[in-house]
C-alpha cells in the first residue's frame, strides 16, 4: 500500500519535506484560566460559609459564657433558661437529644443494615430496582411529615400495646425516636448497599467457591470490605438524628426531663432552639445567646462523632484491589 | 469409557484425606503418577470419571453460550478446555461448580454427573457442591486479609477443625510456605501477583475439596510466575481432579493430560454465537495428530 496518498499523511516521507512545527500554545487560553477561577470560587464559598456559621456561633457563646460559668452549662441539671430565675444547666436537654437519637439508632442501625445486605446480597435485580427508589423516596419525605405520622398514628397505636413507651400521651421520647428511625433507615440503607455493591464480585466468587453460604459472604466477606462505606452511612444517620428538630419539636414533647425513659417526654437541644428562636427575642439578651450557646454544642457534638468516624474507619477499612 | 469402576472409591479417598493433612497425603502412597499422556495402567483411578457432560447446553437469558456438550472428565487427572475467545470454555467450566447459578439469568439444559449424581438434581445444594468443587479465579483474588486469615477463611467458615494445621498445610502444598512463613499476618495485596495466584490455590486446598477448577489462572501472570503454577498442578494432580480453562495452547500442551478444542459457531444470519466442542482426546493427540482440522488450524496457530 506503499501509494502516495497515504504519504500525505502522518510524517512519512523524505526528511524535511514538512517543516516542524511550533510547540508553544497557540493562544493564552483566558476561557481555561476563568473557568478555574470560577471552579475554584464554587469550591471555596463552602469553605467560607462553614466558617462563617462557626464564628456566627462562637460570638453569642463567648457572651453567654460571660454570664452562666461552663460548669454550671455544662453539668447542671435544671434547663430553664426563659425563666426567673434561670436555670442553664443543659443537661436535660443534651440527654433529652442523645435519647432521642439513640432509640433512632437502636432502630434504624439493624433494619438500615439488614436492607443493605438484602439488597445488595439476596435481592434479584429486578426487587432490587423496586425498593431501592422506593427507599429513596422515603429519604426525600419532609420529616414534619414524619413526626405528623409519628404523632398521629405511632403513638396511638404504641400505646395501648405498650404503656411504658407513652407516659404522657401522645409525647414520648420513645416515639420520636422510633420516628427518627424510620427517618434514617434509608440513609444507612441506601449508602451501606452501595457501598457492598462496589465489592468486587470476585470476592463473592472466592468466597462462594470454597463453599460459603450466601450470608457468610455478606457478613464475613462482603460486609468487612464495605466497612468504611458502612461507618460512614452511620455517621451520617446519626448526625442526622442529632440535628433532627421537627419530629422532636412535634413527637418528643418540651419539657426538659433528665433521663433516658423512652416512655418520658422530653426537650432536645434542636428542640430547644427550634421554640425559641422566634422572631420576637431580641439580640445582647441572654436568652439570644443561650440559643447560640446550645447550637454550638450541638456543632462540637456532630464533629466529635465525625472526627470519631474517621478514625473508626481507617483502624477497621480493609482495601481490595 | 465412563463408569468402568464399580463401587464408590470415592468416599474412600475423602476420608483418607481427611486423616492426612498436609504433603503426604493417601492417595499418593506407592502411587506412580503415570507421566502425562501416558495410557492407563498403573493409575488406580485409572477410567474413573469425575464428570460425565451430557449434552449440556448452557444459555445467558435464553442465549446459547455453549451448545450440546458431551465429555468425560476423569479423576486425578489434569484436563484442559482450550479455544478462541467467547468459545464458552469458561462458561463450562463454572458450570461444573454451580458457580453460574449466581448469575441469576443462566441456566443449564443437559446433564452434569458428578461421580454419578445429577449435579443440576432438585436436592443437590450448591453450597455443598462448592465445598467439593473448588475454583480458582482468571484475576487472584484474595480477600482483603491478612495471608492466614485468607486460607482460614474456608476451614472457619465451613466449621473445620485445627484451623492452624489446614492453613500450615495448604501453603505447604502450595508451595509458598517458605516464602510467607514469617509474614502471615501481612496483608496479602502485599504479595506479588504470581504469589497471591498460589495463595488462592492454597486457599482452595484449606478446605480439601477433591476438584479445582482453574479458569485462566495464568492469564495475569508473568511467565516465571505461570511456570511455579504450572510445576504446583502437577503435583497437585496426585490429590485433586484438574480442570483448566486457558487461552495459553503451550500451557495445555505442557500440563494436562486431555485437551477439550471448542470453537465459536455462528448462525446463518449472524446474530447468534455460541460454543461448541470440536475435539476432545488425550492432549498429546489433540497437539500432534487431532482428528479434526478445525483443531488442526487452530494448535498450529493457522486461525485463532
Amino acid at each position: 500500500m506503499a501509494t502516495g496518498d497515504i504519504r500525505a499523511f502522518g510524517t512519512g516521507g523524505p526528511a524535511g519535506r514538512r517543516p516542524v512545527p511550533s510547540l508553544e500554545a497557540p493562544s493564552p487560553r483566558y476561557g481555561e484560566k476563568a473557568i478555574r477561577g470560577l471552579l475554584a470560587l464554587c469550591a471555596l464559598l463552602s469553605v467560607l460559609t462553614t466558617t462563617a456559621i462557626v464564628v456566627s456561633l462562637l460570638l453569642p457563646t463567648l457572651d453567654f459564657l460571660a454570664e452562666v460559668p461552663i460548669g454550671e452549662f455544662l453539668f447542671g441539671t435544671t434547663w430553664a433558661p426563659t425563666f426567673t430565675p434561670a436555670d442553664f444547666g443543659v443537661l436535660p436537654i443534651l440527654v433529652g437529644t442523645l435519647s432521642t437519637s439513640l432509640w433512632g439508632m437502636l432502630v434504624a442501625v439493624p433494619i438500615g443494615l439488614a436492607s443493605a445486605i438484602f439488597l445488595s446480597e439476596y435481592a434479584s435485580p429486578r426487587t432490587r430496582k423496586v425498593i431501592k427508589p422506593v427507599l429513596e423516596v422515603l429519604a426525600g419525605i419532609p420529616t414534619v411529615a414524619i413526626g405528623i405520622f409519628g404523632l398521629i398514628f405511632l403513638s396511638p397505636l404504641i400505646e395501648p400495646i405498650l404503656p411504658f413507651m407513652v407516659k404522657v400521651p401522645p409525647f414520648s421520647a420513645g416515639i420520636a425516636g422510633i420516628a427518627i428511625g424510620l427517618m434514617i433507615v434509608p440513609i444507612i440503607a441506601s449508602i451501606s448497599d452501595d457501598s457492598m455493591r462496589s465489592v468486587p464480585q470476585g470476592l463473592r466468587e472466592a468466597a462462594y467457591g470454597l463453599g460459603a453460604t450466601r450470608m457468610k459472604v455478606a457478613t464475613r466477606v462482603v460486609f468487612p470490605a464495605a466497612i468504611s462505606g458502612i461507618i460512614a452511612s452511620l455517621v451520617l444517620a446519626g448526625s442526622r438524628a442529632v440535628g433532627e428538630t421537627m419530629i422532636v419539636l412535634l413527637v418528643a414533647g418540651a419539657s426538659p426531663n433528665l433521663t433516658f425513659d423512652p416512655g418520658s417526654s422530653v426537650q432536645t437541644m434542636t428542640a430547644f432552639i427550634g421554640t425559641t428562636a422566634t422572631g420576637d427575642i431580641s439580640t445582647g439578651t441572654i436568652t439570644y445567646d443561650t440559643i447560640f450557646a446550645v447550637g454550638a454544642l450541638l456543632f462540637a457534638i456532630t464533629l466529635v462523632l465525625n472526627l470519631f468516624a474517621i478514625r473508626m474507619v481507617r483502624k477497621y477499612r480493609e482495601v481490595y484491589e | 469409557m465412563s463408569n468402568s469402576i464399580p463401587g464408590n472409591p470415592v468416599g474412600e479417598g475423602q476420608l483418607e484425606r481427611k486423616d492426612e493433612q498436609g504433603e503426604e497425603r493417601g492417595l499418593s502412597q506407592g502411587i506412580v503418577v503415570p507421566e502425562h499422556g501416558a495410557g492407563p495402567g498403573v493409575d488406580p483411578w485409572a477410567g474413573e470419571m469425575v464428570f460425565e457432560l451430557r449434552d449440556v447446553t448452557v444459555s445467558y437469558g435464553g442465549q446459547p453460550a455453549v451448545k450440546d456438550v458431551s465429555m468425560d472428565i476423569p479423576r486425578n487427572e489434569i484436563t484442559a478446555l482450550i479455544g478462541p475467545s467467547g468459545c464458552g470454555k469458561s462458561t463450562l467450566l463454572r458450570c461444573l461448580n454451580r458457580m453460574n447459578d449466581l448469575i441469576p439469568s443462566a441456566e443449564v439444559e443437559g446433564e452434569i454427573d458428578y461421580h454419578g449424581q445429577d449435579l443440576y438434581g432438585p436436592k443437590v445444594d450448591p453450597v455443598q457442591v462448592r465445598k467439593m468443587i473448588g475454583m480458582v479465579f482468571q484475576k487472584p483474588n484474595p480477600f482483603p486479609k491478612s495471608i492466614f486469615d485468607n486460607i482460614a477463611f474456608g476451614p472457619r467458615v465451613l466449621g473445620l477443625g485445627d484451623v492452624d494445621d489446614r492453613v500450615q498445610a495448604a501453603l505447604k502444598g502450595a508451595a509458598l510456605w517458605d516464602e510467607v512463613k514469617d509474614r502471615l499476618d501481612d496483608n496479602a495485596y502485599g504479595m506479588s501477583g504470581g504469589q497471591q495466584q498460589r495463595l488462592c490455590i492454597a486457599r482452595t486446598m484449606a478446605v480439601d475439596p477433591e476438584v479445582i477448577l482453574m479458569d485462566e489462572p495464568c492469564s495475569a501472570l508473568d511467565p516465571i510466575s505461570t511456570g511455579k503454577i504450572e510445576d504446583l498442578m502437577l503435583e497437585l494432580k496426585e490429590n485433586f481432579s484438574i480442570v483448566i480453562v486457558t487461552h495459553n495452547m503451550q500451557q495445555a500442551a505442557r500440563v494436562s493430560d486431555k485437551t477439550a478444542f471448542l470453537i465459536v459457531r455462528l448462525d446463518a444470519a449472524e446474530t447468534a454465537r455460541w460454543g461448541e466442542l470440536v475435539e476432545y482426546d488425550v492432549t498429546e493427540r489433540i497437539f500432534t495428530n487431532p482428528a479434526d482440522s478445525r483443531t488442526e488450524d487452530y494448535v498450529t496457530g493457522k486461525v485463532g
